[in-house]
């Protein structure tokens, strides 16, 4: 196994972190304290963004995107993930690649003006009734002719404010399992504005200040079939088929943002005297650095791992889980020890470890449950012996 | 075809917090991050510039030193220059011997002009650029805090303690750039996929009749004596007192 990194992915790796550090840093501070990202300021970064052709860069190239394998384009997310989420996701965004089932018309109306900026999606799948037990939604679509009629609701939906469409997840029937009544789910896009939906602001949280999340509501919304994403009830397939690693992703932004916890822990240890020396010769704090390093280095090799699979057509749920998994959680641990290494400096907010602390606390929610993860790597243990 | 020819030099990062090694033989190099010298960035960004414009035809980026030196010639290439010349040397190149073979490359190539950066943060020598010229007996403007070309003449504007001073120099020339000249652009992720496919030539000293000779000898590198660390004063009333009580104010 070849772990060395080549010349086009550090070059990668290099021109996205100076991007970071130039453009997305020195604003850090102003989104974190009003909780806004100016629109002026939004478009003035993704205007750099889309010159440098970091916009998007998670897509094909032949759509526009940079083409990148998925090792790579991890790498680009691990410095991307290194800044406030806000900015770096609204700025140098990455579409949804479930766009790239578009298919005719879509393609000009979604797809491509998504690479290239012009327009931003957002995707709607957990309802206040149903999180982790996706098929359970109640948001159902009724055929009527060439039509759909949509109603539900949907919340914790993040970008809606600001997203021109969303990818819209509904029951459009149920069929007979050998396990009982199974939901058959189809993957609609809908403009925003199409009468019978309406977004509502969602709840404040702890996490992530300056981005939104939103309350979907569609009340006879009629939206036509050439609408949907996929094949009628075929929408989990056109997700399994198409959105792949954004678990991995996840993971990905989280090491960076430990790696930069870590580079702050490692310089005030150095820096920070007590006791007549620098609290890194004290071994209760030198000991708590070598295990950040450790934990961060295991996160990094499983997602890597991972990532390298995903290209061979080799990775299994459990590889995505299990560097999801691990990911998020190491950053919970780095950040909170990044902090206590601090003492009281850690918590102030003009450092970014508080706010890191804070964002880390949802990456063991979204995209899975840290217990969903669990469940998947159990479940393929357990279920080749009969579990 | 206009050519101009960029100088490129592998350097520690400027963010690196250098150390020096114990046996003061030099700093300590084993996994620090290396960059192209930030002058010779600035450099290339104006070369990039001029071609952009239709003031040349193509970007050369030159860089003496090790193997691994085409790290930062692939990124020159990834920023856009047309492709590369990597001189191997394993050992410090001086300035006058960089001088040399830049100048067997600048009659080589047939350079309309060679942009180098003022200095490298490394020796900080600021030769490499001024012997170049007088090798290559063609005009010099160091210290380029402005460049434009008109025609046959290029007319720089030169940042001295005086302040500005603007010259007119024939071309082919040479030109070393200061920091405020231009902001280098960002390395775009898709030229970074098609740098690849970019010429790189490996070449030797030999290949341009240059034989590096020793003529400066480093003794001894020691690290600069660290700072006492300063006082707080609380008013300006005090700080006129502790001032007064140095003898500066
Ligand atoms: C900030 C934020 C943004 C989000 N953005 C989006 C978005 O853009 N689009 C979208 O569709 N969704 C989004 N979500 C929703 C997110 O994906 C869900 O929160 C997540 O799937 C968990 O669902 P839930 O919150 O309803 O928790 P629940 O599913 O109700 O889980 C509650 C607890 O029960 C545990 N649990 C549930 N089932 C099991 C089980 N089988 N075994 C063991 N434990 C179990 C969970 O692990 C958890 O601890 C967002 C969430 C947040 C917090």
């Amino acid at each position: 196994m070849e772990f060395a990194l080549t010349e086009e992915q550090q070059l990668i790796i290099q021109t996205t972190r100076d991007f970071v550090v130039n453009e997305l840093y020195p604003h850090e501070a102003e989104v974190e304290e009003s909780g806004v990202l100016r629109p002026e300021l939004r478009d003035a970064i993704k205007a750099k963004a889309i010159e440098a052709g970091l916009y998007a860069a998670n897509m094909p190239a032949e759509v526009g995107g940079a083409g990148l394998d998925t090792l790579t384009w991890l790498l680009y997310e691990r410095e991307l993930g290194r800044a406030n989420y806000a900015l770096h996701w609204t700025c140098v965004a990455r579409p949804s690649n479930i766009l790239m089932a578009c298919t005719g018309e879509q393609r000009e109306k979604y797809l491509l003006p998504a690479v290239r900026g012009e327009r931003s999606d957002c995707m709607a799948m957990t309802e206040p009734g149903v999180g982790s037990d996706v098929r359970g939604m109640k948001t159902n679509a009724r055929r009527d002719g060439e039509y759909f009629i949509i109603n539900g609701t949907k919340h914790f939906i993040s970008h809606a404010d600001e997203a021109d469409f969303v990818i819209l997840y509904a029951a459009t029937g149920e069929e007979e399992t050998p396990r009982g009544k199974k939901k058959l789910i189809t993957a609609f896009i809908i403009d925003k504005g199409t009468p019978g939906y309406t977004i509502r602001p969602g709840y404040k949280n702890v996490s992530h200040r300056g981005y939104h999340n939103s309350i979907l509501e569609f009340s006879d919304c009629r939206v036509h079939q050439s609408q949907i994403l996929g094949e009628l009830h075929q929408g989990f397939e056109v997700a399994n088929d198409w959105l792949g690693a954004t678990r991995l992703q996840v993971a990905a932004t989280c090491l960076g943002r430990a790696e930069r916890a870590l580079e702050h822990a490692k310089q005030w240890a150095v820096d920070r005297q007590q006791f007549g020396q620098q609290i890194g010769k004290f071994q209760g704090v030198s000991f708590k650095l070598a295990d950040m390093a450790m934990e961060l280095k295991a996160a990094e090799l499983l997602t890597f791992e991972a990532a390298w699979k995903f290209d061979q057509k080799l990775a299994t749920d459990m590889d995505m889980a299990m560097a999801k998994l691990k990911a998020t959680e190491m950053l919970a641990f780095v950040a909170d020890e990044a902090i206590q290494i601090h003492g009281g400096m850690g918590l102030m907010s003009d450092l970014p470890l508080e706010r890191i602390w804070r964002d880390a606390r949802v990456e063991r929610i979204w995209e899975g449950t840290s217990e969903i993860q669990r469940h998947i790597i159990s479940r393929a243990m357990l279920r080749p012996l009969g579990g | 075809m206009r050519r101009i020819l960029v100088g490129i030099k592998r350097v520690v990062d400027y963010s690196v917090r250098v150390r020096v090694k114990p046996d003061g033989t030099g700093v300590a190099l084993d996994g620090v991050k290396m960059s192209i010298n930030p002058f010779d960035e600035i450099a290339l960004e104006e070369a990039l510039r001029m071609k952009e414009r239709g003031e040349a035809d193509e970007v050369v980026a030159m860089s003496i030193g090790p193997e691994e030196a085409q790290q930062q010639l692939r990124t020159a290439l990834a920023m856009g220059a047309d492709r590369a010349i990597l001189v191997k040397s394993d050992t410090a190149v001086e300035p006058l011997t960089a001088a040399q073979v830049f100048t067997a490359i600048a009659r080589a190539e047939d350079a309309r002009l060679v942009l180098v950066g003022k200095q490298a943060i490394d020796d900080d020598a600021n030769q490499t650029g001024q012997m170049l010229a007088a090798l290559w007996g063609r005009p010099q403007a160091t210290f380029a805090s402005k460049v434009e070309v008109l025609g046959e003449v290029l007319r720089v504007t030169r940042e001295v303690d005086a302040g500005l001073e603007t010259l007119e120099i024939d071309l082919p020339a040479v030109v070393t750039v200061d920091l405020r000249l231009n902001e280098p652009r960002y390395v775009k992720l898709p030229d970074i996929m098609k740098a690849k496919k970019k010429p790189l030539d490996v070449k030797s000293f030999a290949d341009y009749g240059v034989e590096p000779t020793e003529r400066l000898k480093v003794t001894l590198y020691v690290a600069p004596a660290t700072r006492s660390k300063g006082i707080m004063v609380k008013s300006v009333a005090e700080l006129v007192d502790v001032l007064k009580k140095k003898g500066l104010a």
